[in-house]
C-alpha cells in the first residue's frame, strides 16, 4: 500500500500528471462517442469511487481536501467532470443524428414548440432557487467560514496562496515571470475570450450540442479550459506546499523538503556550455539566440502551420481573423511548451533580460 | 355565506385587485398578463422555446449565478451592519459575528456563496460555449458575459481581504504583487527601469499601479478601505448595470439560443 502511495505521489508530479492530462484530453476528443455513453459514465463512477475512498482514507490527503477554502475546488472538480460528460453525451447523440441526416435533438418539433413562461419557466426557477437556498444553507451550517490569526504584515505564512480561482495563474509563476503569468497571459485570456465570436465564423452548432461540426473551436476552448485552467488550479491548490514546492497527494507538507533547482537560461547553455566562451556584455548580443527563437516560434512555425493546416481556415475567415486566431493559439501554446522545456532541459528563460525585468 | 372558496373571495377584494391586475393563471390571457405586468417577471418572455426551459440544455447556470448574486447582496448588506473596515475593528467584528451571533450563518452563506458563484459563472460560460450560443446575433452579449465573469472574480478577490486575517492579507499580497509586474505601469515590470528622466524615476513603488490599487506600498489600512468600497459599492454597481444589459440583450437577441 505504501509503495502504491509512493507511486501515486510520483505520478502526480506536474511533468507526469500534465502529460497524462494531455493524453486523457486527446482520448476525450477522439473517443467522445464512447465516453459519452451512459455505460461509460457508470463504469467510470464505479471504478473511481473506491479510488476516491482510498485517497480519502489517507490522513494527509484528507487534511488538504477538507480545508474549508478547498471544498469549492472539490465541488468544481466534480461539476467539471459531470458537465463535461454531459456535453460529450449530448454532442455524441446529436452527432450521430446529424450523420444520419436528422436534426439535432434541440431542433425536434416538440422542443421547438413554444411554451408559456408561466408556469413552465417560472416554476423551474422557483425550484432552482429553493434547491440553491437549501444547498447554501446546508453548506453554511456544516462548514464554518475560515478565519485565521489576525492580519500580521510582518509574518508571511508559507505557502502564501492567492484565492483558489487565481491559483492557475500562481502556478504559471513557476514557468513564467509575474509580468507574463500575472498580467500579459490573463489579459490575453480575456481578449481571446471576447474575440471568440468574431474569430469563429462557423455558422454551425448554434443552439445545440455538437462536436463534429465545430471540432477546431471546441478543442481549442476545451484545451484552455480543462487542461490549462482547471488542471493548473488543481495542482496549485492541492499539490503545492511550502515554498511552492511540489508535494504528492499523500506527502506530508514538510518545510524542510529541499528540491535542487538548477535551472539555466538559454543564453548560458549556448554561450558557456556549447561555445565555451564567456557571456557577451552587450545585452542584445547575449540574448540574440533567445530573441531569434521567440521570433521564429511566432513567425516560422506560424507560417508552417498555416501552410500545412491553416489554408482552409484562412480562406474561410479572412486574413485578420485567421492571423489573430493563430497568434492566440500560439500564445496559449507557449505555456505547455515552456513547461516541457523546464522539465526536459531545466530551461529557465529563453530570453533573460533581468536588467529590464524582461524575462521570457 | 357565499359558496365561493376563501381564495376566490380574497382575489375579489379591492386590495388584491389593486396589487395584482390579473386573474388566476388558468387561461392564456392571464398567463401573459402575469409575466408582462410584473416588474420582476417581465424579464421573461411571455412564451419561449421548450429547449429554453429544459435543465439538460441550459443547466440553469446563468440563473443560478444571478440568484447567488442576489443572495450575496442580501447577506452582504446584513454583514455591513456589523463590520467596520478599519485595521482596528475589522478582524474583531468578524470574530464578534462568529462568537456572539447565535446560529449566525450569514458570513458562511456569503463566503460559500461567493465561491459557488465563481463556479456557476464558469460553468455558465462553458455551457454557452458548448451550445455555440455566442454565435450571431449574440456576439456582443458573450463579450458582456466575459466582462461579468472577470468582475465576479474581482468581487470575490476584493471580498477576500475584508476578514483582515492572515489568509486575507497574504492572499491579497500575492495577488496584488502581480500588479507590480505590469509592463511599464508597475515598478517591477518590464520597461519600468527605462521610464527614467535623468535621475528622476517615473515608475516607482510610490506611484505604480499596485500603489494605486492598494493605496500604499503594502496591504495596509488604505487597501482595506479601498477593497471595502470596491467590494460593497463600486463593483456591484457596475455588475448591476452589466447584468441589466446582459439580460436585456438575451431578450433582444431572440431569447436563449436554439437551433435556427
Amino acid at each position: 500500500m505504501e509503495a502504491l502511495k509512493e507511486f501515486v505521489n510520483i505520478l502526480s508530479g506536474p511533468q507526469y500528471s500534465f502529460t497524462l492530462t494531455l493524453i486523457m484530453f486527446y482520448l476525450l476528443m477522439k473517443y467522445y462517442r464512447i465516453i459519452g455513453t451512459k455505460k461509460f459514465a457508470w463504469g467510470f463512477v464505479i471504478l473511481m469511487t473506491p479510488v476516491y475512498l482510498w485517497f480519502m482514507s489517507d490522513d494527509v490527503f484528507r487534511t488538504i481536501i477538507a480545508t474549508p477554502d478547498n471544498i469549492p475546488i472539490s465541488i468544481l472538480l466534480f461539476s467539471v467532470f459531470f458537465f463535461t460528460w454531459l456535453t460529450v453525451h449530448k454532442a455524441a447523440i446529436n452527432d450521430e443524428r446529424i450523420e444520419a441526416g436528422e436534426c439535432p435533438i434541440e431542433g425536434l418539433p416538440e422542443n421547438r414548440e413554444k411554451v408559456w413562461s408561466w408556469p413552465n419557466l417560472v416554476y423551474n426557477e422557483l425550484f432552482v432557487i429553493i434547491a440553491g437556498t437549501i444547498f447554501l444553507i446546508v453548506w453554511a451550517i456544516i462548514f464554518k467560514a475560515p478565519l485565521e490569526e489576525p492580519a500580521n504584515p510582518t509574518w508571511a505564512p508559507n505557502p502564501a496562496k492567492a484565492p483558489w480561482y487565481f491559483l492557475g495563474l500562481q502556478e504559471m509563476l513557476v514557468y513564467f515571470d509575474p509580468w507574463m503569468a500575472g498580467v500579459v497571459l490573463p489579459v490575453f485570456i480575456i481578449i481571446g475570450l471576447v474575440a471568440i465570436p468574431y474569430i469563429d465564423t462557423n455558422p454551425k452548432g448554434n443552439g445545440y450540442y455538437t462536436f463534429s461540426e465545430r471540432k477546431m473551436a471546441i478543442s481549442c476552448f476545451m484545451f484552455g479550459w480543462l487542461v490549462l485552467w482547471i488542471f493548473l488550479i488543481i495542482i496549485g491548490t492541492f499539490l503545492r506546499g511550502p515554498n511552492w514546492t511540489f508535494y504528492g497527494p499523500f506527502e506530508y507538507w514538510d518545510f524542510h523538503k529541499v528540491v535542487a533547482e538548477a535551472n539555466i537560461n538559454l543564453s548560458e547553455i549556448i554561450w558557456i556550455k556549447m561555445l565555451g566562451t564567456t557571456m557577451p556584455s552587450n545585452l542584445i548580443v547575449r540574448e540574440i539566440f533567445g530573441i531569434f527563437v521567440i521570433l521564429a516560434y511566432f513567425g516560422i512555425s506560424g507560417a508552417m502551420i498555416t501552410k500545412k493546416w491553416g489554408q482552409d481556415i484562412l480562406e474561410k475567415t479572412g486574413k485578420i481573423r485567421y492571423y489573430f486566431f493563430l497568434f492566440l493559439v500560439l500564445f496559449m501554446a507557449t505555456l505547455p511548451i515552456k513547461m516541457y522545456l523546464r522539465w526536459l532541459f531545466t530551461l529557465k528563460y529563453i530570453v533573460a533580460l533581468p536588467e529590464w525585468e524582461l524575462n521570457l | 355565506m357565499s359558496d365561493k372558496s376563501i381564495v376566490d373571495q380574497v382575489r375579489e377584494t379591492q386590495v388584491w385587485k389593486s396589487i395584482f391586475r390579473h386573474g388566476p393563471p388558468n387561461n392564456a390571457r392571464n398567463r401573459a398578463a402575469i409575466v408582462a405586468g410584473n416588474v420582476f417577471l417581465h424579464l421573461h418572455p411571455i412564451k419561449l422555446k421548450k429547449s429554453g426551459v429544459q435543465l439538460g440544455y441550459t443547466w440553469c447556470m446563468g440563473g443560478l449565478t444571478f440568484f447567488i448574486f442576489l443572495s450575496l447582496t442580501v447577506t452582504g448588506v446584513l454583514l455591513m451592519f456589523y463590520y467596520r473596515p478599519t485595521a482596528e475593528y475589522a478582524f474583531n467584528d468578524i470574530v464578534a459575528l462568529r462568537e456572539h451571533v447565535p446560529l449566525g450563518i450569514m458570513r458562511e452563506i456569503h463566503r460559500w456563496g461567493a465561491h459557488a458563484m465563481v463556479i456557476t459563472v464558469w460553468l455558465h460560460m462553458f455551457r454557452v460555449f458548448m451550445t455555440g450560443s455566442y454565435k450571431p446575433p449574440r456576439e456582443f452579449n458573450w463579450g458582456v458575459g466575459v466582462i461579468l465573469l472577470v468582475l465576479t472574480l474581482l468581487l470575490s478577490f476584493t471580498g477576500y481581504l475584508l476578514p483582515w486575517d492572515q489568509l486575507a492579507i497574504w492572499a491579497i499580497t500575492v495577488g496584488s504583487n502581480m500588479a507590480k509586474a505590469t509592463p511599464f505601469l508597475g515598478h517591477g515590470g518590464p520597461g519600468a527601469t527605462l521610464a527614467q528622466i535623468g535621475d528622476f524615476i517615473l515608475v516607482s513603488d510610490k506611484n505604480d499601479v499596485r500603489f494605486q490599487l492598494l493605496g500604499g506600498r503594502f496591504v495596509g489600512e488604505p487597501a482595506l478601505l479601498r477593497f471595502y468600497i470596491l467590494h460593497c459599492v463600486f463593483i456591484p454597481l457596475v455588475v448591476g448595470v452589466l447584468i441589466a444589459i446582459h439580460f436585456w440583450r438575451v431578450r433582444k437577441d431572440g431569447g436563449i439560443s436554439a437551433p435556427l
